[in-house]
């Protein structure tokens, strides 16, 4: 029910993990940069206290493990919608088993789980957009379309339709949700054109809001029963124009996060946690 | 009562249901007997009657009494149980004029009082109404005497009036019954069943329909042999007690067990071909927002579609949402939770999904609890709330391939085409990017309006298995696009059709009209039982209903859920001709040849490139969204035709505008003014003129008009109408309007005969003509153009599935007009008509005549107009004139040739095997050419060749015209004269009034270009002929 009824971005709970040590020297990057693993745990401690206590939702934080060094990025193991938890294949066999301990912890919250059993198949959560009405996937380096096919089974209510993304590591390096129907994307011609793309599929007109920073698009919404429209995004002093786009936006809880050293792994401010809405009776 | 029952249609196909219940050898042999002795008493008075009375009136009587007890039964539909004699005379009552029926009752309720005695006064009075009664019915009272054992000849007459009175002692009696029922609004249920009963038995053949519900029961309806879909349909809307009966059809299985959606216009007999009558209600049209159904049991009704659509896996749904659905349906079944009496158990009879877990019951039992307090309407309501978000929700989905070969599956919603592949959603057409749907052989091709930044237009093409499949996913997306997109369907010439409609084009209400008339209910809330699907389910009005489990239902439902729409070729060809108030073959035939023509004229596209178009089907999406027309995918034709005005140059600025124009929608402002001269053209046009709904069929917008350019040159207009007849084999041009506009400084008159013979030559137009002659292979194909102009203006094109190949070349002596017709020969309609301005290409050189205007209409031409027109053509030819124009028409009137055509192609044998059947090889068509030429012409033919300047193409397209025009520049003399030809095809259903579109496309070239004139109109017409055989 919560699926169908639920306003969009409505979310009890979170489940995020910590940055292992071997972050800053082991975590995949599509270009080569240092990061400050200090910085970046910072980073990623306020980022989980915003969630937990600015916004109040239910965090479940797991460990890390040294294995694996990407393994903050939680949103790639997972696509929950509704009630129904997809369990993925990361399209990077070091991040394979990142998806066990993202099960355990789905579980643990009654989801219905969902796994990918199919050897062919791989789907990184970073590609895969729901906005509340269908899916779009993109067909990346790390998501093929077998693994876009296993999300339609797994999401039969919605559609889902495939996104070629021609540059950045993920669908959602350069785009977000950013409220209800409005999605937030790049100003670079890869995503605008990407963008066109999920106009022509859907049977819905949605509102862009285009940035100038790529990955800056990536942004986190939520509606809170107590705080109505939630936006974590990008900091002004990581990305001024872009930061200013969205400080235009009315009505909406704004609250910037810092996220300078995660990028440089490619991480965005999405990839480090998974949304579940529960009902309170579960 | 049963008189007042029956609707108008239903009264006259009742009297053919009677056979089944006939049966009764002894009774029916009685009856005929007891009949004429009452009879004789007519002419007698009552004095007659002693003999024969006694034996009347005892079985009278006793039918009567029997009917009595049972009529409560027979009221629901038992006919059965009636004495035949009865039925017999029930049935002949209502057969019967209504008055004659009325007076009946009159007499009845006057009788009534007397009671079963009145026998005897009833003959005298019926003795009255006889004449007319017996007039009408003795057909088939002849076949009831013959039928019955022993009835005199002569006597029948009699037999028949006895009958009809014996009906009214009946009404009498039923009159009280039926009161009550007539108490509700409309003709119930009970017309339905009643009548047939009571109608004679050999009257009119009689078939038993089975229809299964969605709640799984079976209705069974006698119908005539004869009876076409909207009958039955309207009988189960009735037994239903469903007034927004537009979301819905009745389905069949075909011979290869395909959904076929039952076309209301046409007879079942016909569409069903040998299947079984059995039927499947179904919802046809999903509504987008069910919350705007205006009756709750029209939203219960869509909720046992969905049930089934779920139950069956049609509608794929997660676990929680089957859970959820699951619990609204128990909720509207079962009323709240009760603990004490709803155990696991009560849900083994509901099925709420493909494959139930036992987890999946808990779970809906779980949320059934929470539903407390929730009427079954609002339970069904909010079932329609969560159901409607289901992304599958009213999606038609159809087996296809790309280009490539690659299975994809096409689904046709309200919005518009899906394409989906692996349950991926590769691709979207929404219907305001679609201009135009079309299939060929089992090629289903649409064609996409370019975007902001595109300057052509593109076309995907998809292979299905077969021609049907083809057939009947364009007929579904042609059906859903008129529902959906558009405020009112395209109408037929007359109005009565409106409600019904042909099958290549959806004349029912759009879900507009729909909606308005749902408005307008007023009626308190019809009580209806809700029954689960696993139970006996009860009629409406209480009849036995034959209750078939859940299961079984939902397997067919779910597999007649299909939608699909017969896809008889040739029925589909020829049948809806007849409807449209012609009537007369004849005209038909006409028609349809020069439905054909165009549409050889228009279609001889090759078949699609697959490097070029299959790409796009391809997986990435955004690769494939579109494709240039130009060249690349579309046919010759289209590229030709279709092509936008992309290359027009400097001079031709006018063109562009209006090219554009064109392509978009066509627009009813535009068309609007008419030239003084163009609306006197021909009678047809002027009748249902061309609003904006008009044009909108018929569309397209023809025609383009060149300019001229020099000022002091005068402007010629010409309307050459040709008629051209197809030989075998060759395709002929639909009928096309060449309009062009020369400027001759001098009037000169170029020779027309030569641009005639030119065209002769060509048919299809200069361009066109080309490509034409390429196809010589039969196919079928339609086309849709699917703009919704403001106005619907879609167009439908269907060709009939043999095509013949146009003929460009006119056959030698096919059509005098055209050969003969040289320039002199015609004379002008002028203005009439068909304004269309025509340049002529004075250089010999240049392409002289390329603007044609074809119009290009459906197989099934039936339209009026055509008719008109035809009329004109011919016989006489010579019809004249005139209109402001001075100009003299001639006609030659191009005899009508009719010809069969009998094409062997590959593809075609291929569908014949697989579909087997009936599917008639031969076609006949009829192609005229008329050509209109201008007076000031004649004589001045130009001989001299001038220097060509300039010479320009330009083509747009329209819902359903296509437009090319041709500009000529050239210097003779000293003068320099523009020619502009138009070639306007136009390409039309039945419904299309295509000498409205015509006259259109010439006023709109006059208006164009005020300051040519036109020379000549050439029109060439290609109609099919329907054959009735063929279905």
């Amino acid at each position: 029910m919560t699926a169908l009824t639920a306003p969009f971005g409505r979310f009890t709970h979170s489940v995020v993990r910590a940055i292992p040590a071997s972050f800053g020297e082991g975590a995949l990057r599509t270009c080569s940069a240092q990061v400050d693993l200090a910085a970046a745990l910072r980073e990623h401690e306020h980022y989980v206290a915003v969630l937990k206590h600015r916004l109040g939702l239910q965090v479940v934080e797991l460990p890390a493990d040294e294995s694996l060094p990407d393994c903050v990025f939680v949103e790639d193991a997972a696509v929950v919608c509704g009630d129904t938890a997809l369990v993925t294949r990361p399209g990077a066999p070091s991040r394979r088993k990142e998806t066990e301990a993202m099960k355990q912890a789905l579980q643990e919250l009654n989801l219905n789980i969902v796994e990918m059993d199919d050897d062919s198949a791989t789907l990184d959560g970073g590609d895969v957009l729901f906005t509340g009405r269908e899916f779009f996937v993109g067909l990346s380096t790390r998501t093929n379309q077998r693994g876009a096919e296993i999300l339609a089974d797994a999401f039969k209510d919605y559609t889902v339709s495939p996104v070629p993304v021609l540059d950045g590591l993920h669908l959602k390096s350069f785009c977000s949700m950013a409220g209800p129907d409005l999605i937030a994307i790049g100003s670079s011609e890869p995503a605008q054109k990407a963008f066109k793309v999920m106009q022509q599929m859907s049977d819905h007109r949605y509102d862009k809001l285009t940035v100038s920073d790529d990955i800056a698009a990536n942004c986190v919404y939520m509606n809170l029963p107590d705080k109505g429209h939630v936006l974590l995004y990008c900091t002004s002093e990581e990305y001024p124009e872009s930061a200013k786009v969205f400080e235009k936006l009315k009505d909406y809880t704004l609250i910037p996060v810092s996220n300078s050293e995660k990028v440089k792994v490619d991480g965005a401010l999405t990839c480090c946690s998974v949304f579940i809405n529960k009902k309170l009776e579960n | 009562m049963t008189t007042e029952v029956g609707s108008e249609t239903e009264v006259k196909k009742e009297p053919e249901k009677a056979e089944e219940q006939s049966p009764a050898p002894e009774q029916d042999a009685q009856a005929p007997a007891a009949e004429p002795k009452a009879e004789a008493e007519l002419p007698c008075g009552e004095t007659a009657p002693p003999g024969g009375d006694g034996d009347a009136q005892p079985k009278a009587a006793s039918p009567e009494k029997e009917r009595k007890q049972k009529e409560p039964s027979a009221g629901k539909g038992i006919s059965r149980f009636l004495p035949p004699w009865l039925k017999r005379q029930k049935s002949q009552s209502q057969a019967e004029p209504r008055e004659a029926e009325k007076e009946n009752q009159e007499k009845v309720d006057e009788q009534q009082q007397p009671g079963q005695e009145s026998a005897p006064k009833s003959p005298v009075s019926e003795a009255k109404e006889a004449p007319g009664e017996e007039l009408k019915s003795d057909d088939k009272d002849d076949k009831h005497s013959i039928g019955s054992a022993d009835t005199q000849p002569a006597k029948e007459e009699k037999g028949d009036e006895s009958l009809e009175r014996s009906a009214d002692v009946k009404e009498k009696e039923e009159s009280k019954c039926e009161e009550k029922k007539e108490e509700g609004e409309t003709p119930k249920p009970d017309s339905g069943t009643e009548k047939p009963l009571l109608k004679a038995a050999k009257k009119m053949k009689t078939v038993m329909c089975h229809v299964t519900l969605l709640d799984g029961s079976q209705f069974p309806c006698e119908v005539e042999k004869r009876a076409k879909g909207h009958f039955l349909f309207f009988k189960v809307c009735e037994h239903l007690n469903l007034l927004e009966k537009d979301y819905f059809g009745l389905s069949y299985k075909d011979a290869a067990d395909q959904k076929c959606w039952l076309d209301p216009a046409k007879e079942i007999k016909r569409q069903i071909r040998n299947s079984p009558w059995q039927f499947a209600f179904n919802v046809k049209f999903y509504p987008p927002d069910p919350s705007q159904l205006t009756e709750d049991i029209t939203r219960y009704l869509l909720c046992l579609q969905l049930r089934q659509d779920i139950a069956s896996g049609r509608l794929p749904c997660s676990f929680v949402t089957h859970s959820l659905l699951g619990s609204y349906t128990l909720q509207a079944e079962l009323g709240d939770y009760d603990p004490s009496e709803h155990r696991l158990e009560y849900l083994s009879d509901f099925q709420f999904a493909p494959t139930q877990t036992k987890e999946m019951e808990e779970k809906v039992v779980e949320l059934h609890k929470n539903h407390r307090g929730m009427t079954p309407a609002q339970a069904d309501a909010q079932f329609l709330e969560n159901a409607k978000k289901l992304s599958m929700y009213g999606v038609d989905l159809h087996h296809a391939k790309d280009s490539e070969g690659v299975d994809i599956m096409l689904g046709v919603c309200a919005n518009g085409l899906l394409v989906y592949k692996d349950r991926l959603r590769i691709n979207r057409f929404a219907w305001p990017k679609i201009l135009k749907i079309s299939y060929k052989r089992s090629n289903f091709y649409i064609k996409i309006r370019p975007g902001e930044t595109e300057q052509f237009e593109s076309s995907v093409g998809f292979k299905l298995p077969n021609h049907r499949s083809a057939k009947r996913l364009w007929k579904v997306c042609v059906e859903h696009h008129t529902f959906f997109r558009l405020v009112t369907p395209e109408q037929p010439p007359k109005a009565r059709f409106l409600t019904l409609g042909s099958k290549f084009r959806y004349s029912g209400r759009t879900q507009a009209q729909t909606r308005q008339a749902s408005s307008l209910i007023d009626r308190p809330a019809p009580y209806f039982e809700r029954t689960s699907s696993k139970r006996v389910s009860r009629s409406l009005d209480g009849a036995p209903v034959v209750s078939v489990s859940d299961q079984a239902l939902r397997g067919d439902s779910s597999v007649a859920g299909d939608k699909e729409n017969g896809r008889e070729p040739a029925l589909e060809l020829s049948s809806d001709s007849k409807d449209l108030d012609k009537t007369q073959e004849d005209v038909l035939k006409h028609q349809a040849s020069i439905s054909e023509l165009k549409r050889s004229f228009m279609e001889s596209t090759p078949e699609p490139r697959p490097d070029q178009w299959d790409k796009r089907l391809t997986a990435s999406p955004a690769t494939s969204l579109r494709l240039q027309a130009q060249g690349s995918l579309e046919e010759e034709i289209t590229s030709i035709l279709f092509s936008k005005a992309g290359f027009c140059s400097g001079p031709a600025r006018p063109f562009v505008s209006r090219a554009r124009a064109a392509e978009g929608t066509v627009t009813a402002a535009s068309l609007p003014v008419a030239m003084g001269s163009v609306e006197k053209t021909p009678p047809t046009t002027d009748g249902p003129l061309p609003d904006s709904k008009d044009i909108g069929k018929s569309a397209e917008d023809k025609q383009r008009s060149g300019t001229g350019e020099q000022a002091e040159v005068e402007i010629e207009e010409t309307v050459v109408i040709k008629e051209v007849k197809k030989a075998p084999k060759t395709k002929d041009v639909a009928p096309e309007v060449v309009v062009g506009a020369a400027v001759a400084e001098e009037a000169k008159k170029e020779k027309e005969g030569e641009a005639e013979e030119k065209e002769d030559k060509r048919p299809g137009g200069g361009e066109a003509s080309s490509s034409s002659d390429s196809h010589s292979e039969s196919e079928e194909e339609a086309e849709y153009h699917p703009q919704v102009s403001s106005v619907s203006v879609d167009q439908i094109k269907e060709e009939p599935e043999e095509e013949e190949p146009k003929q460009e070349a006119p056959p030698p002596g096919a059509d005098p007009i055209a050969s003969a017709a040289p320039p002199r020969a015609r004379e002008e309609r002028g203005a009439a008509s068909e304004g269309a301005a025509d340049e002529e290409a004075h250089n010999g050189h240049t392409e002289t005549r390329q603007g044609l205007v074809s119009v290009e209409e459906d197989e099934e031409e039936e339209e009026e107009e055509e008719e008109e027109e035809e009329p004109r053509l011919n016989g006489d030819v010579s019809r004249t004139e005139t209109e402001r124009l001075p100009q003299v028409i001639c006609c030659s009137e191009p005899p009508v040739v009719k010809t069969e055509m009998v094409t062997i192609s590959d593809t075609f044998a291929a569908q014949k095997t697989e579909i087997s059947t009936k599917e008639v090889p031969i076609v006949h068509t009829e192609t005229k050419t008329i050509t209109y030429e201008a007076a000031q012409l004649d004589g001045a033919g130009d001989s001299e060749p001038g220097v060509l300047m300039t010479a320009q193409t330009i083509t747009s397209e329209s819902l359903c015209t296509t437009t090319t025009t041709h500009i000529t520049k050239t210097l003779k003399g000293g003068l320099s004269e523009t020619r502009i030809e138009k070639r306007i095809v136009i390409t039309g259903d039945s419904d299309i009034d295509h000498d409205q579109a015509l006259a259109q496309a010439i006023k709109e070239a006059k208006e164009q270009h005020p300051d040519m004139s036109v020379t000549r109109v050439v029109v060439h017409k290609e109609t099919e002929l329907a054959e009735e055989g063929e279905d």
